[in-house]
């Protein structure tokens, strides 16, 4: 039960990190929050016993993804739709 | 764009920490989950937080692309040695030939459920560490390439 329970709050943050990366204008923000889904993600692999899918999935899509989003917004500014 | 004080000091303790978990990864490739690739992006990952809390300039002390560019080539020539070797030895290509041999990583497997002894297994846990450099080396040139292209274009905000 609590394990359901665990899975579906996984589930949930899934879908509401997805929904604040497209409404966010900041993209900073969005970008922290892709690094948050992409967490998600991969314990989401862990609770389907993929442990091995896990580990790749937090180095590479929360930890690398989200330092090139970084670096690709201290180049083209903050906020979204703002033209120099 | 300057990150604060506090991202830079976090960044500064926790390198040896990613450090020492990737390195643990790729080591016990063949005992626990994870191994080369794994690894070697939780070490990348380690390499491009430091790139992103300090300029690249402030870094070429400690990397460098040229490194980097060593260390790819380097584990993909270790990788293909190790499996080269093996015609040498008298078998396949690809041939476990360090397994039960009681040289490096040679003890034989115990029977049965164990705990797991890092010594075993033979020609694996060095083509992880080969990947686990290989990796390491990869994903840390394209975040340089980046940042390179950055310091040198000028940022904004």
């Amino acid at each position: 039960m609590i394990e359901l329970f665990f899975h579906l709050l996984v589930l949930a943050g899934i879908v509401f990190a997805a929904i604040f990366v497209y409404m966010e204008r900041d993209l900073l923000s969005a970008a922290i929050a892709t690094g948050l889904f992409s967490f998600l993600i991969s314990l989401e692999f862990y609770i389907l016993q993929a442990p091995d899918v896990a580990i790749s999935q937090a180095a590479i899509g929360a930890g690398l993804t989200t330092a090139i989003f970084i670096i690709a917004i201290r180049k083209v500014g903050r906020w979204e739709g703002d033209e120099r | 764009m300057q990150l604060s004080r506090i991202v830079r000091t976090a960044a500064d303790i926790l390198y040896p920490f990613i450090l020492i978990f990737g390195l643990y990864i790729v080591i016990h490739g063949h005992l626990t989950p994870g191994g080369g690739f794994q690894g070697g992006a939780v070490i990348a990952t380690g390499s491009v937080l430091l790139l992103v809390a300090f300029r690249y300039s402030e870094l070429t002390g400690d990397l460098r692309k040229g490194w980097m560019k060593i260390f790819e080539s380097g584990g993909l020539l270790l990788f293909i040695g190790t499996a080269l070797a093996a015609l040498l030895v008298g078998g396949v290509f690809f041939f476990n030939w360090l397994a039960n041999t009681g040289s490096l990583f040679g003890i034989p497997v115990a029977f049965g459920p164990n705990p797991g002894e890092i010594y075993t297994a033979g020609v694996i846990p060095v083509m992880n560490l080969a990947v686990g450099i290989e990796v390491w080396g990869g994903l840390s040139l394209i975040v340089m390439y980046m940042m390179g292209d950055l310091e040198e274009g000028g940022e904004r905000s």
